[in-house]
């Protein structure tokens, strides 16, 4: 009855009919465990609304968004807020970023915002800045300190060369395979700021930073990387309990470097292969990390999805929503110290799927 | 006995026709130069530029680029095909599952197979994959 009812959820677009979303099986906040108390939030990431001419966009992609949107909106109980982790637009157009929170307006909460390269690179933030707000910000929320970073900045030496419009430079960050791309980084005058923000925080206080691209060195073709990484996890390095969450992959990743545990969110769009599926040059994906499943194309939301998101005791554990697919749960064993998949870590449980070649 | 001659001294005249012919038009099948050699490299890897121009344009009617999915030509798998690809029910070539992206993600209209557009596709999927050993069929 009830994987019925979940399959039917599934293939008909989150049933508008149901007033609760089956598989909330989140652990509500319980008091009395130090100061930091356990709630959850949502993740939603990687739109990449693209407008094909005037009202037109890729039907494709606005069907990821909505349909994450629309099942977000049957969490019960609520979460106490959104995240929207970067790459809201294709290109970086108003039309894109106007569309794409005309979708986002239907999601019932708070929603924050990262700001991803597709989102920046046609002027610089100036719209986001206009629409959204800034680039970088923290917030505290029941005892958790919550940093969002600009991790998408490059060389300035890049972002200010000779390009014949805004656009062209646009679309040299937007093609993720560019071999003439330009590395991400936080830059000096960021981590100036959250070294200071920082400074403010005790260090018993579980820390959460959002950034759009991992803030750890994975795959530099692609930009799964961050140049200044080692410098952010610097900062990270003294706290106690310190987690990044970041978008920008488009597959499911999780890794943990001294304190600091990583874990990517899904892309409402499309799936990105994993690096190690382009032969021509080495990758470097957390061993920890069990792969995602193979994407199948004919069904168009397959390894597309979000994520609840559940603090428990300082640390996060990841649900990832995924439509067309099992969903899948990436925990924080207190035990060991690392976050783990709850039914496939083990390695005589992964299936076929997660072997991508 | 005088059959057997006969055919002989047939096949004899032809050899020796044909050798003069060969002689004659210079055909050297067999032999090429450094110089040959340069020129196919260059004249395939002008293609494989061409494919991947065309691998990061909008080939169908919705602006959508091969590349937006398959970065580097990633998780196209050249070396498996063809395979057996169930959702379409029989033994596919890539040239099928390529125009089946452009029909389907692209929004577009397929390629024939001897198309230069697709040739130039295939050329720039299948340069990225160099080096891997086929493996047809596998999934
Ligand atoms: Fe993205
Ligand atoms: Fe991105």
């Amino acid at each position: 009855m009830n994987i019925n009812r979940r399959a039917f959820l599934k293939t008909t677009g989150a049933g508008l009919m149901a007033s609760t979303f089956p598989m909330s099986l989140v652990k509500i906040a319980f008091g009395g465990q130090g100061p930091a108390q356990d709630f959850t939030f949502g993740y939603i990431s990687d739109a990449h609304i693209q407008q094909i001419q005037g009202n037109n966009f890729v039907r494709n992609w606005d069907m990821g968004l909505i349909r994450a949107v629309r099942e977000a909106n049957l969490l019960t109980p609520r979460p106490d807020f959104f995240m929207f982790g970067g790459d809201l637009a294709q290109l970086g157009k108003k039309e894109e970023l106007d569309h794409g929170l005309e979708i986002m307006s239907n999601l019932r909460g708070k929603v924050y915002y990262v700001i991803g390269e597709h989102d920046y690179y046609l002027d610089l933030g100036e719209y986001w800045q206009s629409k959204i707000g800034p680039l970088r910000y923290s917030f505290d929320h029941k005892g958790v300190h919550f940093v969002t970073l600009n991790s998408i900045l490059t060389y300035d030496s890049w972002i200010h060369k000779k390009w014949g419009s805004p656009m062209d430079r646009m679309l040299a960050m937007a093609r993720l395979d560019n071999p003439n791309g330009s590395p991400f980084m936080v830059g000096e005058e960021q981590l100036t700021w959250l070294k200071k923000d920082l400074e403010k925080v005790n260090r018993s206080t579980p820390v959460v930073v959002f950034s759009h691209s991992p803030i750890q060195k994975i795959f530099k073709p692609w930009n799964f990387w961050t140049q200044d990484a080692e410098k952010v996890q610097a900062l990270l390095k003294p706290f106690e309990k310190a987690t990044v969450i970041y978008g920008h992959v488009h597959q499911i990743e999780y890794n943990q470097i001294g304190n600091i545990t990583f874990h990517s969110v899904m892309a409402t769009a499309w799936p990105w292969p994993y690096p190690e599926s382009y032969s021509q040059a080495a990758s470097c994906l957390p061993k920890l990390t069990v792969n995602m499943n193979r994407a199948d194309p004919f069904f168009e939301r397959d390894a597309t999805g979000w994520q609840f998101i559940n603090m428990h005791n300082g640390k996060v554990d990841v649900h990832y929503q995924l439509p067309d697919n099992k969903n899948r749960t990436v925990v924080f064993n207190s035990k060991i110290g690392k976050p783990q998949d709850v039914d496939y870590q083990d390695y005589n449980s992964q299936i076929p799927p997660q072997t991508h070649f | 006995m005088r059959k057997n001659r006969k055919v002989f001294s047939v096949s004899f005249v032809v050899l020796m026709v044909s050798a003069l012919l060969a002689i004659s038009f210079s055909i050297q099948a067999d032999e090429f130069t450094k110089e040959d050699l340069e020129r196919w490299d260059t004249e395939f890897m002008t293609v494989v530029i061409k494919g991947e121009k065309l691998f990061h344009s909008a080939l169908g009617t919705n602006k959508v680029s091969c590349d937006q999915c398959h970065p580097n030509a990633a998780n196209t798998h050249p070396e498996t095909y063809p395979k057996f690809q169930q959702q379409i029910g029989r033994v596919v070539a890539l040239f099928e599952m390529v125009n089946w992206c452009i029909q389907n993600p692209l929004e577009g209209d397929p390629l024939p197979a001897e198309d230069p557009k697709m040739i130039a596709l295939l050329s720039y999927i299948t340069y990225e994959r160099r080096g891997v050993p086929l493996v047809p069929g596998k999934h």
